[in-house]
């Protein structure tokens, strides 16, 4: 296995890695039964890790989901799919490799699957635009969505972004137009649409692949509408504050469940899903299985009116003569 | 639009050009235009629609004033007015949002960031919201989207065309992520308003920006713009920090995003109207007589 990339609150388990690291090493050259010691060591790892884990905060759970080898759309595509086509190009100008997408078959079922893709190291992040989409990747996802309309195929969203691409170019090809009619088209759809935040959903970049019946989220990703530290240079006039913006702005699992943003927090192993990368793949396939289950067995005017109902339910306002409306419990 | 506002202007300029400068601002009597620091009667001013005659500079105005600029006198109904916001995280920054709220609530007199109601244009009806930069920047929290939600679904009920003035800085960060589903909310209403074949026209004033830009005020069938209004999803500063060049002096204005398709047409706050009214009329619109809403 490569070298793990360990973040920096995971430094207090780098002694202990370094002493199993040494005692397999001592086994491998000599005749010394150390399995016991091994055990010991390997269960005490487990354990600290565990503890780290189960007390990240907020800016930690960031990191995490910003883990270079934190599993990306096109890895769960391959570990979905033992048939997949990628395709390509937006029929304007341009094919973003930072928003991937094409068909493959999940199961018995071919479904239409699209995601934010990220790079594993600086050259392929450079190619990738570190994930950031452009008008060109929202339109590329917009007509591939269409064609899975046209042929009944379900849509399966990866978001992994840390916002859409903020550019000359960007701005000059209309990148508040493209995500504003993905907003609004991915209400017509007529097949299902399952969203999962598979690392981090920045903003509207995220949205713009984000009008779902399901809206999944990985334990350790996060989905804010502003960067942690856009906000804290902004509203705290500070940069460095950006672990209290990320605390104050409840962007974690747990938090929009009962915002009633996301339907469904998905578990990962301590360590994150960098570390089991297949167990992921397993949680996450089960997951959609199981929605696409439910989603399919609806009419398309059940499935569209229900669309409309999940998003129409958001957010909270207080209505003059009542109580707090808006959320339903 | 017609000859006649044009000539209107015009006189108009030529009068506040030969306005003496030693008047006292403080008074309240007197202005001085922040772009050619021309000193103008306020009258003239507000006759003019905030517009300064001299350099045609659009002075920002409020939710009562661009109301009172669109609609037939006395017909505007407003909805909603009551609905306030929360504070769904209990956030804080340097000061709490509860705070904030409150101070935006007591000087602007509103409960939150948009105004929303049925009117007449030249007595054909209409669907209107319009966003007040004066509360929080005109940022979008719950109750912004559900306003105009709300008046979206009102429009496609009862087959009205529908106007959105937008002002804005964006998502209201203070509310999180129930501030950016808004953007899905109010188009997914947009969708069934469209479906329903009505007209939609968004109005893009200065400044329109980030989440607002990223979902309504890209959404019209036809999109009109103020001139020299700021409109863009990206900050300047964030991409000139990504670009590390300097960005066109026009970048990000309606004649820049005219210039690349992205809006329909500039249209001078003084001929607002009377655009409005031609666009309802030649949708099919018809006027109807007394009793409207
Ligand atoms: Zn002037």
């Amino acid at each position: 296995m490569a070298r793990r990339y360990l973040l920096e609150f995971e430094k207090p388990l780098v002694e202990l890695e370094q002493q199993i690291e040494q005692i397999r090493e001592l086994a491998r050259d000599s005749e010394v039964d150390v399995s016991q010691q091994l055990l010991q060591l390997e269960t005490l790892a487990t354990r600290r890790r565990e503890e780290i884990f189960q007390a990240l905060t907020p800016a930690q759970k960031i990191q995490v989901a910003r883990h270079p080898q934190r599993p990306s759309t096109l890895d769960y595509i391959q570990m979905f799919c033992d048939e997949w086509v990628e395709l390509h190009g937006d029929r304007c100008s341009s094919d973003d490799q930072a928003l991937v997408g094409g068909i493959g078959r999940i199961g018995d079922r071919a479904v239409l699957l699209i995601g934010h893709q990220k790079g594993r190291d600086t050259k392929e992040n450079v190619a990738r635009n570190f994930g950031m989409a452009t008008p060109g990747g929202y339109r590329k996802a917009m007509r591939l969505m269409d064609h899975a309309d046209r042929f009944k195929l379900p849509i399966l969203s990866f978001i992994d972004t840390p916002g859409a691409y903020a550019g000359l170019l960007a701005e000059e090809q209309g990148q508040g137009e493209a995500i504003a009619v993905n907003l609004r088209e991915m209400f017509r759809l007529r097949v299902p649409v399952i969203a999962t935040v598979i690392g981090e959903g920045g903003s509207g970049g995220a949205l713009g692949i984000g009008v779902a019946d399901r809206l999944l989220m990985f334990e350790h990703s996060v989905y804010t509408v502003a960067s942690p530290e856009a906000c804290a240079s902004i509203l705290w006039r500070d940069a460095a504050k950006a672990p209290e913006a990320a605390a104050a702005l409840k962007i974690t699992g747990p938090d929009l469940l009962s915002l009633g943003v996301v339907d469904e927090v998905l578990p990962e192993p301590a360590g994150g899903n960098n570390w089991a990368p297949l167990q992921a793949g397993d949680v996450l396939k089960e997951a959609i299985e199981r929605h696409l289950d439910e989603l399919l067995s609806l009419s398309t005017e059940q499935l569209r009116e229900a669309r409309y109902r999940k998003f129409r339910a958001m957010g909270r306002v207080l209505e003059p003569s009542t109580s707090e409306s808006g959320l339903t419990a | 639009m017609s000859l006649f506002d044009w000539f209107a202007d015009r006189r108009k300029g030529q009068f506040v050009g030969k306005v003496s400068q030693e008047s006292d601002e403080s008074d309240g009597l007197w202005g001085k235009c922040p772009e050619c620091s021309q000193v103008v009667y306020r009258k003239d001013l507000l006759a003019n629609a905030s517009v300064c005659s001299n350099c045609g500079h659009h002075q920002r105005i409020d939710s009562k004033e661009r109301i009172d600029l669109i609609v037939d006198p006395g017909s505007f109904k407003s909805f909603d007015r009551d609905l306030s916001p929360t504070d769904p995280l209990g956030f804080k920054d340097r000061r709490a949002y509860a705070d904030r709220l409150r101070e935006s609530q007591a000087s602007t007199g509103l409960k939150d960031g948009v105004v929303t109601g049925t009117c007449c244009v030249e007595e054909m009806p209409l669907a209107l919201a319009v966003m007040d930069f004066r509360f929080m920047g005109g940022s979008m929290g719950s109750v912004v989207g559900e306003k105009i939600t709300r008046l979206v679904e009102h429009a496609t009920t009862n087959q009205l065309p529908l106007l959105i003035v937008c002002a804005s800085g964006g998502a209201r960060m203070q509310e999180g992520m129930l501030s950016l589903m808004q953007m899905a909310k109010i188009s997914g209403a947009l969708e069934r308003h469209r479906e329903a074949e009505l007209l939609y026209i968004p109005l893009l004033t200065h400044p329109t920006t980030g989440g607002v830009t990223a979902s309504f005020a890209m959404l019209g069938d036809l999109i009109l713009a103020e001139p020299k209004a700021l409109i863009g999803f990206a900050g300047r500063r964030v991409i000139e920090q990504t670009l590390r060049e300097k960005l066109p002096d026009n970048f990000q204005t309606a004649e820049y995003l005219q210039d690349h398709g992205f809006v329909d047409k500039i249209v001078p706050r003084t001929q607002l109207r009377s655009t409005l009214a031609s666009l309802l009329r030649l949708h099919g619109s018809q006027p109807i007589k007394a009793a409207g809403g």
